[in-house]
């Protein structure tokens, strides 16, 4: 199972309270874990990635085993720990405001 | 025993206020989706408890939230807003082409007859609709593509479209604005439009009385008279009495023409109201003095109204979709503050009360008259 962790606006809107495990078909990457997530959590379709370009909004970010993931393709495979489930794959939303 | 359901949009959440025919206690619910921007909620004419919410995120985009019991519990619906074929591109701020991306949804307008069918206007300029409550959403494409696009500009606040009026009357006439391209019109149902900005002038574009260009702030209509039009431009209040085929200015005797909303008394159609804003560069009430103006006589004679609102020391805006009336008898008026502030005059507009005082700055107000 692969673990996520969403920002809490996200968490809200799927309506868990902690972490979330999915079952993901295939290589564990950007695309297949959010692929999963939404098809889990109908609600979070477009506050991850674009409808259309699938791109990943600009304020949000892929962590996991303390890398910064957002730049490695959508189809590059995660860290072996996440794809193992002994690490979550962290979704970040930029720290802004004031 | 009739009353009110005031819908607030603020900048972290949406409220709900309501109160009985009186409407001097207020109860108010919420947050509501708590820290998201909530630019605007509408209820159904057709339906009292079906209520539309546009949340919207710089974070995480959109979503378009639906209740069926008068907002006591919601349901977020298709948020997907894609445009018809190739977007193409409007102007930028400097002038060069931009392509046209989807940011957000800053007005919901729910049919008069259907509850599952409502408009959406959105951010870049453009109208969407839903014929399945929400489940999906289709762009009316005749709009940006009946050719001024390409010349179509955003104002300070985005390439918005933020204005959507249905004509009890006809139900093939819709008119829309846009910040900042101006006024259109269909008379087809959405299939075809064209401007209706003669008689504008908008000394801030190369040519003041352009076609296209015009930076409108919001438009009202009185439904007993879904031909007579009343604008609030960047500068200059307007009137229009052949359904926006030309405009005259009606600012008359306000201290200042510039603002963001406009509205209509809910039995007088010759009452108006806006909230002058001392100009485009301070936006806040003149002296530091809230007041509303007033004319029974359809423009250009005003009277102010302060009774009640904050005399001094007030610098606040009133956005566009800031304001709304009641059909209650006296008409209520309602309008929101970027400082939080809601204000309720049960006496159209002759004495002022806060219904809320502290809650986020508000982007949108709307009222329900319950029976």
């Amino acid at each position: 199972m692969i673990r996520v962790v969403l920002p809490a606006h996200l968490r809200t809107l799927a309506k868990v309270k902690d972490e979330v495990q999915l079952s993901v078909e295939g290589p564990a990457t950007q695309r297949t874990v959010v692929d999963a997530l939404e098809e889990r959590f109908p609600a979070l379709r477009g506050t991850i990635r674009d409808h259309v370009t699938k791109q990943r909004r600009p304020f949000l970010r892929f962590f996991a085993c303390e890398e910064d993931l957002s730049h490695e393709g959508p189809d590059a495979l995660l860290p072996e720990a996440v794809a193992k489930g002994e690490e979550p794959l962290l979704i970040i939303g930029a720290i802004a405001g004031g | 025993m009739s009353g009110v359901r005031v819908l607030v949009g603020t900048k972290k959440g949406a409220f709900i206020l309501t109160s009985d025919g009186k409407r001097d206690e207020w109860e108010i619910d919420g947050p509501h989706f708590a820290g998201w921007e909530i630019y605007h909620m509408k209820g159904s004419p057709a339906d009292a408890k079906r209520l539309y919410a546009s949340q919207t995120s710089g974070w995480f985009g959109q979503l378009i939230q639906r209740s069926n019991d008068g907002g006591k519990t919601w349901e977020p619906m298709d948020n997907k807003f894609v445009y018809d074929g190739v977007a193409g591109t409007h102007q930028w701020y400097d002038g060069t082409a931009h392509p046209w991306e989807f940011k957000r949804v800053w007005h919901l307008e729910p049919s008069l007859h259907d509850p599952d069918t409502v408009y959406a206007g959105v951010e870049d300029a453009a109208l969407f609709q839903t014929k399945d409550g929400g489940k999906s959403w289709t762009e009316m494409s005749g709009l940006r593509k009946h050719g001024s696009g390409p010349r179509w500009q955003p104002g300070a606040g985005g390439m918005c479209l933020h204005s959507i009026i249905l004509d009890p009357k006809n139900p093939k006439r819709i008119y829309i604005a846009i910040s900042a391209a101006g006024a259109f019109r269909s008379d087809d149902g959405g299939e075809n439009w064209k401007p209706i900005n003669k008689g504008l002038y908008s000394k801030y574009i190369p040519d003041p009385t352009a076609d296209v260009g015009h930076c409108v702030h919001h438009i009202a209509m009185h439904p007993s008279r879904p031909g007579v039009l009343f604008m609030q431009k960047h500068w200059d209040v307007m009137r229009s009495d052949n359904a926006g085929d030309s405009w005259n200015k009606i600012s008359g005797n306000l201290p200042t023409d510039f603002g963001f909303v406009i509205d209509v008394h809910a039995h007088e159609p010759e009452t108006v109201y806006v909230v002058p804003i001392k100009s485009d560069s301070e936006h806040f009430p003149m002296d530091g003095k809230l007041r509303v103006y007033r004319s029974r006589k359809g423009g250009n004679e005003w009277e102010e109204l302060g009774k009640g609102l904050p005399p001094k020391d007030c610098y606040v805006n009133v956005l566009r979709d800031a304001m709304a009336v009641d059909k209650l008898d006296r008409c209520g008026v309602y309008f929101g503050t970027t400082g939080g502030q809601v204000y309720v005059s049960a006496d159209e507009g002759d004495t002022w009360t806060a219904a809320a005082r502290d809650l986020p700055g508000v982007l949108s107000i709307e009222v329900q008259t319950l029976s």
